[in-house]
Parts: C-alpha cells; sequence; structure tokens
C-alpha cells in the first residue's frame, strides 16, 4: 500500500471509529479489514512518520467527525468510538513520538473526588481527550486526596481534573487544591473541574482554573490554555 | 408486496366476551324492534322481498316506510360479507390487504374538513426587553381549496406512517360546483399520491365519472376489480336508526358495482343516541349491521367494512367531543365488535377538541391514537392533522402525527428476547465488567443503525426554546418540495378528454408546458 493510500484509509477508519479489525464501524463491510491499531503499526513498520500519521490521518478524521456531529449526522456513541480508535492510536505512538522528540498534546490527570462513585461522565472525558491527543491517566473513582498529590508528583501532568457530581463531594475539592499549595504544586498543573454539582462560579470560589460542562468544552478550555502558554 | 401496517399481537380490549354478545343481542332485538326508518324506496323494497317487515308511512310528506329485519337477515349477511379485503393503489407497494380476524393496523387520514389552517411565524419582540425576539407561531384559518387537498395528498404521499389517503379537505374554490366536485376531489388526490385514496361522493351522479377515471388510472375494468384503487364512504344510516334516502341510494349503486366501501355510523352519545356506553354500543352496532346487511342483499359479497365514528356529547355545546375519553372507549368497543363478526374495522383516533396545534392538541390525539392503535383497528382514520372535531385540517399537524406515529410504531415492536441474543449478552456483559471503565457505550452503534433503538424526537431545537412547530414546517415544506409520482402524461389526457368537469389546472402536464 503506498504511504498516501495508507494515511487515507487510516483517516477512513478514525472517521468510521473502528479501532480493531473486528470493529464494526459504520459501513459493515469493513468488519474484518484492519482498523486504526493495526494499520499504526502497519505505517510505522513502513518507517512512516508517527507525526505525520497523527496530522494526516487521526487529527483530520477526527476534524470531520466534529463536523459530521455538529451536523447531526453522528450521535455521541460515534464520537467516542472514534476518540477511543485515536486514543489507542496514540498509545502505541507515544514511545516514538519521545523518541523522535515531538512533543505531545500535554498530560492530564482525572479522578473523582473522595466520596463520589460517579464516573460515566468522567470515563466519556477519559475518552474525548485521549482522542484528541492528550495523555490521560485515570486514577478512578473514590480517589483521596493524597493519591492525587502522590500522582501529580510522580506523573508530573501539565492539568488535573476533578469531577465531583455531589453537592456532599464537590468540597473535596477544596481540599485537593490547598494540599496541592501545601506541597508546591499548585503551580505545576491547571486544574479544571467538572460533574452536575459544580458550577463555573464555584471554580472561580475555589481557585480551581477552569470549570467544563462536557467533554467537548475541555477539550477547547485545553486548547485555550495551551495557546495561552504559547505551544 | 402489500404495506406492513402494524401487526397488534394482543389487542387491548375493554369488553368480556359475555358484554360483547349482549351488545350483539341487543342490536338484534333493536333491529327487530323498533327496527329503522327507511327513507329510501329501493331499500325498503329490497328489505320486503327479503322478508323484513316493512310499512307504508302514510300522510307523510316524504315517502318513509320502517324496516323490521330480522335476525336471520343479519346473520345471513355477515356470513356473505368478505372478512378479507384488497383496498388498491397506483404504486402496488402501497396496497393494503385488511384482515377481519387479523388486528393488522394501517392509518388513514381523513375526513373531509371545512377549514384548511395555515400557520406562519411572525416575530414579537419583548415589551421589557426589546433585545429579546421571539418566533411565534400564528394559525390563520380559511376555507379549503383544491391546491390544498393536492399539496395535502402530496405531503401524505411522503409521510411514512400514512398508509391510505382519505380527502382531508372540502375543496371550495369558486370554480366547483356538486356537479364537478367528486371527479376534481378524486383526481386531486390520485394524481398526488400512489396510496389508496378513499372519499365520499357527493353526486351520485358523479359516480360512474369517478369509477371511469379509477378504470383508466388502473388499466380497465377487470384490473380496477383486481386493485381497487378507490374506495368509498357512505353514512347510510343517521342516528338514530334511519336509512337516509340519497346516501343510502348511492350505497347501493356502490354495492352493484362490486367496489369496497365503508358502512359507517356516527352517533353521538347524549343527543342521537342514548349517553351510557351501554346504549350506544347497542345502537351504533345495530346501525352499521343494517348497512352491511343491505350491501349483502343488494350484491352478497360485497366487500364492506364496518365503520365505526362513535363520538360523545360535549356538555357545554352539544357538540361533538372527540377528545372525551368515552369516544376512545367507544372507539375500542366497536373495534371488538368488528372482530366478533370477523370483519375489517374502520376506526377513528386522534380528532381533538381544540382549534390549533398545541398542548392539548397533542394530549388529546396521542391519547386516542396509542389506546385505539392497541386495540388492533384494521383502517384507522382521522388519525393525521384534524382539529376541532373534524371542522380543521392543518397539514403540520399532520407532519407531527407522523412522527408520533412513528413512535407508537417503534414501541410495538417485537421484543427480542430469545437464547441467541442471551448469549451474545452474556460475553458482552464479561468483556465489559473485565476493563477498568465498565462502560457499554461500545456496543451501542450497531444497535443504533440497525434501528433497534429509537432517535430522538424529529422536532426537538437547539435552545431551551421550544422550537417543535417551527421545525415541523420546516419539514413540511421539504415534503413539498419533494416531488411525487403523478399519473403518466397519456393517461392524464385520456381522463382529462374522457371525463367531464375536471379543472384544466389540475392538468400537471399542461401546465408545464405552458410554464
Ligand atoms: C448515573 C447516576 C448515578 C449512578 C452512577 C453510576 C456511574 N457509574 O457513574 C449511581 C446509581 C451509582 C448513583 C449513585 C448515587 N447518586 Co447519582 N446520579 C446519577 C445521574 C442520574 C447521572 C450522572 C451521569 O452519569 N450523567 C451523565 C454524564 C455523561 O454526565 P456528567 O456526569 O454530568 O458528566 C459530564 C459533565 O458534567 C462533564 N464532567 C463531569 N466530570 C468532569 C470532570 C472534568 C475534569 C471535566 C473537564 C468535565 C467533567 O463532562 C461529562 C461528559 O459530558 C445524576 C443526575 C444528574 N443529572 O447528573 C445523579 C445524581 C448525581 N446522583 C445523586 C445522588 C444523590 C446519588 C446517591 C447519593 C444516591 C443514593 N442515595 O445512594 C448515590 C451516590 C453514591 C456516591 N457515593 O457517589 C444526585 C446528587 C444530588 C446532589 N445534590 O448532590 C443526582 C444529581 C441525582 C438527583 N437529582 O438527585 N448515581
Amino acid at each position: 500500500m503506498s504511504m498516501a493510500n495508507l494515511l487515507e484509509k487510516l483517516k477512513e477508519n478514525v472517521i468510521q471509529g473502528r479501532k480493531t479489525s473486528e470493529d464494526i464501524g459504520i459501513d459493515e463491510s469493513l468488519t474484518g479489514t484492519p482498523g486504526v491499531v493495526e494499520m499504526v503499526e502497519e505505517a510505522l513498520e513502513a518507517d512512516i512518520p508517527a507525526e505525520e500519521l497523527i496530522t494526516s490521518s487521526l487529527t483530520a478524521g477526527m476534524e470531520v467527525v466534529g463536523e459530521k456531529f455538529s451536523s447531526k449526522e453522528y450521535y455521541i456513541p460515534d464520537m467516542l468510538a472514534s476518540a477511543d480508535a485515536v486514543g489507542a492510536a496514540m498509545e502505541i505512538l507515544k514511545p516514538h513520538l519521545e523518541k523522535a522528540n515531538v512533543p505531545t498534546r500535554g498530560k492530564i490527570v482525572l479522578a473523582t473526588v473522595k466520596g463520589d462513585i460517579h464516573d460515566i461522565g468522567k470515563n466519556i472525558v477519559a475518552i474525548l481527550l485521549k482522542g484528541a491527543g492528550y495523555e490521560v491517566v485515570d486514577l478512578g473513582i473514590d480517589v483521596p486526596e493524597d493519591k492525587i498529590i502522590e500522582t501529580v508528583r510522580s506523573e508530573k501532568p501539565d492539568y488535573l481534573g476533578l469531577s465531583a457530581l455531589l453537592t456532599t463531594t464537590m468540597t473535596e475539592m477544596p481540599l485537593v487544591i490547598k494540599a496541592l499549595e501545601e506541597n508546591s504544586l499548585r503551580d505545576s498543573v491547571k486544574i479544571l473541574i467538572g460533574g452536575a454539582a459544580v458550577s463555573e462560579e464555584y471554580a472561580m470560589e475555589i481557585g480551581a482554573d477552569a470549570f467544563c460542562a462536557d467533554g467537548f468544552q475541555a477539550i477547547k478550555v485545553l486548547e485555550e490554555m495551551e495557546k495561552a502558554n504559547g505551544k | 408486496m402489500p404495506r406492513e401496517g402494524i401487526l397488534i399481537k394482543k389487542p387491548i380490549e375493554r369488553l368480556t366476551g359475555e358484554q360483547v354478545q349482549q351488545i350483539h343481542d341487543a342490536s338484534i332485538t333493536i333491529l327487530r324492534d323498533p327496527g329503522l326508518l327507511c327513507f329510501n324506496r329501493r331499500a325498503a323494497e329490497v328489505f320486503r322481498s327479503h322478508g323484513a317487515e316493512v310499512g307504508d308511512i302514510s300522510g307523510s310528506s316524504t315517502p318513509s316506510w320502517t324496516v323490521k329485519i330480522p335476525g336471520k337477515l343479519v346473520t345471513d349477511a355477515l356470513d356473505k360479507a368478505p372478512s378479507t379485503i384488497t383496498l388498491g393503489a397506483r404504486n402496488p407497494d402501497n396496497v393494503l390487504v385488511i384482515k377481519g380476524d387479523e388486528p393488522r393496523v394501517y392509518y388513514i387520514t381523513g375526513s373531509e374538513t371545512n377549514t384548511w389552517l395555515d400557520v406562519d411565524f411572525p416575530a414579537y419582540v419583548s415589551k421589557t426587553d426589546s433585545s429579546r425576539e421571539k418566533r411565534i407561531p400564528e394559525f390563520k384559518p380559511r376555507r379549503g381549496t383544491v391546491a390544498d387537498l393536492c399539496a395535502s395528498a402530496h405531503v401524505c404521499e411522503h409521510l411514512e406512517t400514512v398508509d391510505g389517503y382519505i380527502r382531508t379537505v372540502n375543496i371550495q374554490d369558486k370554480e366547483i360546483n356538486e356537479t364537478n366536485k367528486d371527479v376534481n376531489k378524486f383526481f386531486a388526490c390520485l394524481n398526488n399520491t400512489t396510496k389508496h385514496v378513499q372519499s365520499g361522493l357527493t353526486k351520485l351522479a358523479q359516480l360512474d365519472n369517478v369509477v371511469k377515471m379509477a378504470e383508466i388510472i388502473a388499466g380497465g375494468k377487470d384490473k380496477l376489480q383486481e386493485n381497487p384503487l378507490v374506495s368509498f364512504i357512505t353514512c347510510l344510516v343517521k342516528s338514530p336508526l334511519q336509512f337516509v334516502d340519497n346516501t343510502t341510494e348511492t350505497f347501493i349503486e356502490v354495492c352493484q358495482r362490486g367496489l369496497p366501501v365503508v358502512v359507517s355510523s356516527s352517533p353521538q352519545a347524549g343527543t342521537s343516541a342514548p349517553i351510557k356506553e351501554a346504549g350506544i354500543m347497542a345502537q351504533i352496532n345495530a346501525e352499521v349491521l343494517a348497512g352491511i346487511t343491505l350491501g349483502q342483499l343488494v350484491n352478497p359479497g360485497t366487500p364492506v367494512l364496518y365503520g365505526s365514528v362513535p363520538v360523545r356529547a360535549r356538555m357545554d355545546t352539544l357538540g361533538d367531543s372527540y377528545g372525551s375519553i368515552e369516544t376512545t372507549q367507544y372507539n375500542i368497543d366497536c373495534v371488538q365488535m368488528a372482530r366478533f363478526y370477523n370483519l375489517p374495522n374502520y376506526s377513528t383516533s386522534g380528532v381533538c377538541d381544540t382549534k390549533i396545534p398545541g398542548q392539548q392538541s397533542t394530549v388529546e390525539r396521542l391519547f386516542s391514537d396509542i389506546l385505539v392503535t392497541l386495540s388492533g383497528p384494521q383502517f384507522l382514520h382521522c388519525a393525521f392533522g384534524l382539529l376541532d372535531c373534524n371542522a380543521v385540517f392543518c397539514l403540520l399537524q399532520a407532519v407531527l402525527d407522523d412522527a408520533h406515529f412513528k413512535m407508537i410504531k417503534n414501541f410495538l415492536r417485537e421484543p427480542r428476547i430469545n437464547e441467541t441474543e442471551l448469549a451474545d449478552i452474556r460475553k458482552q456483559i464479561t468483556d465489559v465488567v473485565a476493563t477498568p471503565q465498565k462502560m457499554f457505550i461500545n456496543y451501542i452503534r450497531p444497535v443504533m443503525r440497525s434501528g433497534e433503538i429509537s432517535l430522538p424526537y424529529p422536532f426537538e431545537g437547539e435552545g431551551d426554546d421550544d422550537d417543535v412547530f417551527y421545525l415541523a414546517n420546516e419539514r413540511m415544506k421539504e415534503l413539498l418540495a419533494k416531488p411525487v409520482e403523478h399519473i403518466d402524461e397519456a393517461t392524464t389526457q385520456r381522463i382529462f378528454n374522457e371525463i367531464p368537469g375536471l379543472l384544466p389546472g389540475l392538468n400537471f402536464y399542461e401546465r408545464e408546458n405552458q410554464s
């Protein structure tokens, strides 16, 4: 397969939301043919640079998916399938990007705060952010303060995303922020919060950097932060 | 392949078997005594020659007879009436096969309203905040025209859940008179939809012109018998228990031509029928049976539909209240009676009391649409666009109704629970619980695409405003702009040459050639 051909097919598979060859996607006749994961591996073997794959196939494909979503041709499950496929591709590309010294889009640690077990929204945010090219470290649910601090220290993320769905657990958020300050880590990360209990006002009140109503807003907010950072 | 309709596996019923029998017995007793008052000579003669007790009423200005029908005549007629009826269509995929013993529901438009409701969306500015502007739907009634009838048939051709077309609006153009109304009405419908067309007849003298038009389109006399593109509605018995002269004459003539015909009765509980359920049921059933009996005596085996349009009176005006709960109860009872006789039922739902689309109309129509559908009538009419108890038709409402019927049809899909399905699900659950995020989202897509799960409400707006009417109106405009398959040019020319009275403006090809 020529390089152009391969890049085009990979992009098509992103649009189809086919992570592996088993996935059905939208066009059912593709089932059984290589999906994003297999194609990325093939591309790497053919020495196509990781950066090329990201710009010409993964990002370009996600752009089309975004358009289809806006025009209501695609629904959230389609968007997530594509984002999930891109997320898996990024995972494979990570060591290659590091080797080639290509800066990644940034790393985010996600957690649902202590006492809270809601995670559907946080998981969706994780998939979308991975699909947008971010590296996501997901700590799961009911995550205690010290575990968050420890992870921020060891993983050195650019961003920290906290989720709380209960008015009784959102009060954990300012405690996390305070603990980060006490450990001199507050300035090392930008903090995003989300979940049904919290709001823009609450984010300001507790000294977080941003509130996000959903995963799409999270992507926008991160892009703006990147720009402000001169990335 | 005929249209599929929607098969109701377990129809809801209100009456016990014993109550059905009791209504039947009461109707038979009523038909014998007091019997019916008959204003049509031929009907009186037919009944007399078959052994009914027919008495002359002397001294009144209009000739009339009392007709007392023995139970045996009725049961013999019921034996002869076919339980399966084919309602043909220009497009073979739109043929309806209705079976008295199969609760397969078809949704049909109708009936004939005088008023057509236009809608417009003028912008209003808030008095307190002039930067706030809103589009408010405004409904404007006017008299229906031939062009409206064409537009209605055109849109209904494209509405997926419309299975057959009954003219929705009375054509009142100044060029239309009693002698040319029927041909124009039927042509406007037949030329704009490829679905089955049903209508009442204004003038008996026009019957042969209408039949000839249908024969030309079907490809001959025999072809029309095989594929009856048109059928007729006759309300020959006026409640309580009176054979009307001209409609009865029309009914007899239609029966003689062997085309499908609805024997419809529309008593109003409280005024033209008893206010109690037992009363209106015994009476409407007697009235329909009287008509069916006459039809089978005139032409044994003639295809008749058990037509029921029962309604309760409003207590404030004594007008019809189609939106009343009791109206829906009577309709469901009638479905059960027709099924008891193995006859296809022409039933009624979806008509509301209110004059314009809105909350009340939505509640009233959905209430009867869902419940009457679940009772399993074969031919459910009145369902699209009707407001103000049959007086008003609004095409926008018909577009909304189509969306709501789709919801009802989706609800009625078969449960897909079987061993293969469950084995798949067990594997899915095992796989998902083994992942860190434990979510099933990956499995949504194929199910979503297969149509197994229903889509969001099609007219939901973007923001907090309720944009349902605006979006439905946009959809209506789209459907009007989408072409329909008209009758071909040669056939059209033949119809215009052979059938008198057609308005030249209805000739699509002449119009095309001029422009
Ligand atoms: C599903 C649900 C549950 C499920 C959770 C399953 C799961 N795996 O998550 C179960 C049944 C377990 C549950 C339990 C409870 N729940 Co609950 N639950 C909900 C419900 C109905 C939906 C939440 C949801 O998943 N929404 C869908 C997702 C897609 O939306 P989302 O979570 O808001 O996430 C989006 C955004 O907010 C944003 N976002 C979210 N987090 C983050 C984080 C970041 C960093 C960013 C950028 C963005 C972001 O992006 C997401 C994607 O678009 C809500 C009602 C509601 N309206 O939210 C109640 C609700 C949150 N629950 C409530 C309650 C009370 C409970 C219980 C206490 C009930 C009980 N008595 O046991 C327990 C709490 C258990 C606990 N300790 O946490 C209340 C909270 C009331 C309050 N004021 O605090 C709610 C609001 C319901 C209500 N109105 O009463 N619940």
